[in-house]
């Protein structure tokens, strides 16, 4: 939390001058009924019409200078609140970027946006409401306690009781139903839950005739969310009747002993009537106290979790640019080496890769295949250093993946995710994240290896056809080509197709396999899928199974050595019934 | 300005009808209604009593020895007794609006989830899930914030300015005219403020929306960012963004902020105009100084109704047009109910499709005169092109549409003429839209049957190839699966809904592209799972892997709606049409 507050150093002057001013003004403010007791007392009593005339002018200048005072603590207070919002929105951000897959994929897409967007505005708003109320607040409750005791040091007693009982009161309530009003949100997420699923579950839920007993289910949802709201509504309505009731009290309390005062001739009604008027005030702030301690607890709450973020270890270290390892001897034969490499997912109950071991040499294309959730993805992940291996070790181009420098080592590696996505912009723009200093031609023969220039050429706009956000307006295959191409566009040492062909035909799919394998130099490449035909041609193929590397050859030899890869070829090539 | 007149009036119009069917659902707790509207005014009448028994007290108490003692006890007593009645009433006229707020949208609510079971699929399948969640969600509860609100303030509201109105004019009507003409200029003021704060308040939700996508998009495909090193350029666009949102922000949250320390000074401006004139006509002996109290102090509260009122209009037209979203809602047409004789379907089997024809849009033809005759027993498979029918044929024969020409037959009757549970419940159902309610995984498997023993829970999951995963999950079986499926991949939730249905043994199947996201062995395995369970019985396969239809008794190839060719994979291979054209595309070497 503490290390939070060092996003508002940019706005320290604000956060003092704001709250100082709103001070000034509730001073002010308490003045007010110290001059209109002189005009009851003095004006009227003298019938002094100039005096009346002369102090009332004092209220209105009371009154305009507390309005600049306020107007300038509002714009201190939110220039403070927005540029603190506004750092802790990019410090998140920028958090986020050095995250490791594994601390993504445990945050969550869903946690990390909600986190930077309303949790974020919340803190904004508190943060605004706490700087010009926390000092205001307090200072009229405890101002009107003095200015109560330089008029009359009994009445100033009964403020002096009749303060901590209110207190008691508003922030006792105020305890105790906020849990209750937290239940009751959670009871709400239930009915929401419950609809949700009823909703995009309507199929399901008519094909196995649930809807009696879907109702039944929302329907006690329901009516248990409208008891917690039933019964915090009625704790918490006790709030404003019971503030009331002691406020009347201490001034009937206030009028007797003033009575008696005045009957002594050491008050004058004037200051009997002040004293009524602070004690007003007291409840009044008393309550705004209690909103701003709900606000200030909801913005804490959420700077809670924004912190949680923003602690989450980066989850992986990379040595210093300048740091980086010896550029790979040129002759390097082998690209890739996995020695007795294990994954486990943090958070997984067991291992998602088990003792891998095998190489890739420089210029060859390397098949991998198995069934769902094998390994497929995590073992190419492990290549770019997207997740650590938790035991063996993975080295590119001889040296170990944990001794480059985040940058020198992704930069050689050109990556297709199984999940294409693509970014808002124009194709040219996609296209050159690949490599933001190529030209157009490298970026048309990128297109043209990956499948996709005839349909980059189609469009009316070419290259500068904008894709909208994630590619809607383009095909599923469109969408993976577009993704080949910018991969292809950093002519990577290692290129990864992880099953990126899925949505192509297979006559795209194999002219796209035989412009690759016909590009210049000796890029490696592994090429993930499910269908063995595409893999055929691989100079070796890894065949995964739960895990574990049961298969490593060519297609031919697999076919001979390998029973899971004949299952899966037979499972796509030939009737079940006659394997 | 005429159109503009009659929008209006129209508008006017539906509001008053909404209004008018949210009392109808207020009716049933009108006790606590007319409760609440009493209570209300006895506490706004002790209330206002007190600060005039306040003043009267003060004039007993003029000044040195010139002190009624024996009055002001009496005063204070009423002070008391005030304070008493007040309090008890207004908490529990609290009491009494909560409980119409809260059990009033209880009830709205159950009418809606009531109202979605009997929607038709058709408009389910049209309307966005979200939106219809928030009417009901969301809406509800701006509806039920509202109506507490507008129903503990309007009328106090109405009733303490009236109040004090009449008591401030009983007693001087020069002040009380001060009281009344200057109050309404914090309303001007505040007014004004809301409507320049309203033009930067759209500027900031616009460079808010904008931020929010970006941070969506590159959160999303923040792996995408990592993996082309992308991150200084990526946080340099965000700095752009942020910037513009910091700067429209501040324009907003400040100008918004002034309503506030401005309404306070226009009530200053209020309270010394009072004391002026009531401090000249304490001179001139027209009030007591105990009137002039009181004054103060009704000026003092004088505008505090009147925001509050001005806040319950817009407070009220919300949360009207928040009713009127969920009476759409409520008001949607029906799925025709099944007759009340209608009878039990006993499937053998055996399915026949008459001359079918069906559209989804009255203009737009998608099956036309569909003839089909299925044996028990038989496996359909149903293969073509995105978009040439598949999936509406299982919409039709599940009865989620009603077709609109020809007739479905099952075990020779018309489907719209037998009880829809009983025809869904002949069919299993695995569709490519994995769906999962949240609960444990047992719960999931016994969807369908939730008396099923242990050991039947666990065949089904091994016929259907999830065992072996479910035992991996960190509490088995009794792991709690998130709304949909949470964490597990797209293949374990098909495997999950294979074996749900695996459960229920019903005696015809339906596998909408089931198994599109399992690897072909782990498919091939269910196939054969699939074959031993569907001995006997009759199944629809729709599949686009070709591969997994192979073994069909019959293959329907549909394009544009209509059955172009059908027969065994052999056949079809043999006649080298369409079909052969297809298998080859994906199964040439």
């Amino acid at each position: 939390m503490k290390a939070m507050l060092r996003y508002l150093d940019g706005y320290r002057r604000e956060t003092v001058i704001a709250p100082l001013f709103k001070m000034l003004e509730a001073l002010f403010d308490l003045f007010v009924p110290l001059v209109m007791a002189d005009i009851i007392d003095h004006g009227i009593a003298a019938g002094d019409t100039r005096y009346i005339l002369l102090r009332c002018g004092l209220l209105v200048l009371l009154g305009s200078v507390g309005l600049l005072c306020s107007v300038t603590a509002q714009y201190f207070s939110a220039k403070a609140a927005v540029g603190y919002a506004s750092s802790l929105r990019r410090a998140l951000f920028s958090h986020i970027q050095s995250l490791s897959f594994s601390s993504l994929d445990q945050l969550g897409v869903s946690t990390l946006i909600t986190r930077m967007t309303s949790d974020v505005n919340q803190v904004q708003n508190g943060l605004n409401l706490f700087l010009r109320l926390f000092l205001r607040s307090p200072f009229v409750v405890f101002g009107s306690l003095v200015m109560a005791f330089f008029i009359d040091g009994r009445a100033a007693l009964i403020f002096a009781l009749t303060i901590p009982l209110l207190s008691v009161v508003v922030f006792g309530i105020m305890r105790l139903t906020m849990p209750m009003y937290q239940r009751a949100q959670t009871g709400l997420d239930r009915v929401l839950s419950i609809t949700r699923e009823n909703l995009s579950g309507a199929r399901v839920v008519r094909a196995f005739h649930k809807e009696a007993a879907e109702t039944e289910r929302f329907r006690e949802a329901n009516a248990g969310l409208a008891r917690m709201q039933l019964r915090v509504g009625r704790l918490s309505a006790l709030m404003n009747p019971l503030t009331y009731a002691i406020v009347n009290l201490a001034i009937v309390a206030l009028l007797q002993t003033g009575a008696v005062n005045i009957d002594a001739g050491s008050l004058r009604q004037g200051d009997l009537i002040a004293l009524v008027n602070y004690m007003g005030q007291v409840l009044i702030e008393l309550v705004k106290l209690a909103n701003l301690i709900i606000q200030v607890s909801r913005a804490l709450a959420s700077a809670k979790r924004i912190g949680a973020v923003l602690a989450a270890p980066a989850g992986m270290q990379f040595p210093a640019e300048n740091r980086a390892p010896r550029p790979a001897a040129p002759g390097a034969q082998i690209a890739v080496r996995f020695s007795h490499v294990c994954l486990t997912y943090a958070g997984a109950g067991a291992e998602s890769l088990s003792d891998i071991s095998f190489l890739a040499r420089r210029g060859e294309t390397i098949g991998v295949i198995g069934g769902t959730g094998s390994g497929k993805t995590s073992l190419v992940s492990l290549i770019p250093r997207f997740y650590d291996a938790s035991s063996g070790t993975v080295e590119v181009f001889g040296q170990p993946v944990t001794d480059y420098d985040r940058q020198t080592l992704r930069s050689r590696i050109g990556l297709v995710m199984q999940k294409t996505r693509l970014f808002s912009g124009t194709i040219r723009d996609n296209l050159r994240y690949g490599d933001a200093a190529a030209d157009d031609a490298a970026l048309w023969e990128a297109l043209s290896t990956a499948q996709a220039a005839e349909f980059v050429k189609a469009k009316p706009r070419g290259l500068d056809e904008m894709v909208e956000q994630n590619g809607r307006n383009l095909s599923g295959g469109q969408r993976q080509r577009l993704a080949i191409a910018r991969a292809l566009v950093r002519r990577p040492d290692i290129l990864i197709l992880d099953d990126s062909a899925s949505a192509l035909d297979f006559a795209t799919d194999a002219a796209l396999r035989q412009a690759i394998a016909g590009l210049s130099g000796d890029m490696t490449v592994f090429i993930v899928s499910q269908r063995t035909a595409s893999l055929m041609q691989a100079d070796r193929i890894l065949v995964l199974d739960d895990g574990q590397l049961v298969g490593n050859g060519t297609h031919g030899e697999l076919l001979k050595t390998c029973a899971v890869y004949r299952e899966i070829h037979e499972s796509q090539f030939q009737r079940g019934g006659e394997a | 300005m005429m159109p503009r007149a009659t929008a209006k009036r129209e508008g006017l119009h539906a509001q008053r009808k909404t209004l008018a069917r949210v009392l109808r659902h207020i009716r049933p707790y009108w006790p606590a209604l007319v409760a609440s509207v009493l209570l209300a005014a006895l506490s706004v009448a002790s209330q206002l009593y007190v600060p005039i028994v306040t003043g009267e007290g003060i004039d007993r108490m003029l000044g040195k020895g010139m002190v009624d003692f024996h009055g002001l006890a009496r005063l204070l007593g009423l002070i008391l007794a005030a304070t008493g009645i007040t309090a008890l009433s207004q908490w529990l006229l609290s009491a009494c609006n909560n409980r119409i707020a809260y059990l009033v949208s209880r009830d709205l609510r159950n009418a809606a989830i009531e109202k979605i079971q009997r929607l038709p699929l058709s408009y389910l399948d049209t309307h966005p899930a979200g939106d219809l969640v928030s009417r009901i969600i969301a809406d509800v509860d701006s509806f039920s914030d509202g109506l507490l609100m507008s129903v503990t303030q309007l009328f106090s509201g109405v009733l303490t300015i009236l109040g004090t109105l009449l008591f401030m004019l009983s007693v001087n009507v020069p002040i009380a005219l001060v009281v009344v003409l200057v109050t309404p200029l914090s309303l001007v003021v505040a007014g004004f403020i809301a409507k320049r704060s309203y033009r930067h308040f759209r500027e900031q939700s616009a460079v808010r929306g904008q931020q929010t996508a970006f941070i969506n998009e590159m959160v999303e495909g923040q792996k995408v960012v990592q993996a082309f090193g992308r991150e200084a350029e990526t946080l340099e666009r965000f700095d752009d963004i942020n910037a513009r949102l910091q700067k429209a922000s501040l324009k907003a949250v400040f100008f918004s902020s002034l309503t506030n320390p401005a309404t306070r000074f226009v009530n200053g401006i209020v309270y010394a105009g009072v004391g002026l004139v009531g401090a000249l006509y304490a001179v001139a002996g027209g009030i007591t100084v105990g009137q002039l109290s009181m004054f103060l102090s009704y000026a003092n509260q004088y505008t505090k109704p009147f925001n509050e009122i001005s806040g319950v209009v817009t407070e009220l037209q919300n949360a009207l047009a928040c009713a009127a979203r969920l009476f759409e809602l409520l008001d949607a047409p029906e799925e025709r109910p099944d007759a009340a004789d209608a009878p039990v379907l006993h499937a053998d089997g055996r399915v026949s499709l008459e001359n079918v024809s069906f559209r989804y849009v009255p203009d737009r033809p998608l099956i036309e005169g569909l003839n089909l005759r299925v044996e028990p027993g038989q496996r359909i498979a149903i293969v073509g092109p995105t978009g040439c029918g598949k999936t509406t044929l299982i919409n039709l024969l599940m009865r989620f549409y009603d077709v609109t020409g020809g007739t479905i037959r099952v075990a020779g009757r018309d489907i719209r003429s037998v009880s829809r549970a009983s025809l869904r419940k002949s069919f299993g159902m695995v569709l490519q839209d994995t769906f999962l309610m949240s609960g444990t995984v047992r719960d999931n498997i016994a969807y369908g049957r939730p008396d099923a023993t242990e050991e039947e829970i666990i065949d089904a999951a091994k016929a259907a190839y999830a065992h072996g995963f479910i035992r991996r999950l960190k509490n088995g079986y009794d792991t709690v699966i998130a709304e949909d499926g949470g964490t597990l991949s797209q293949g374990q939730k098909q495997l999950l809904c294979i074996a749900r249905v695996m459960l229920c043994l019903p005696p015809m199947l339906i596998l909408d592209e089931a198994t599109s996201s399992i690897d072909t062995r782990t498919e091939l395995r269910i196939q054969s799972a699939f074959a031993r369970m569907m001995e006997g019985r009759t199944s629809f396969i729709v599949a686009h892997r070709l591969s997994t239809i192979r073994e069909a008794d019959r293959i329907l190839v549909m394009r544009d709606g209509n059955i172009v060719e059908q027969g065994s994979h052999d056949a079809l291979m043999a006649q080298d049409g369409f079909y052969a054209a297809l298998y080859n595309s994906q199964f040439a070497k």
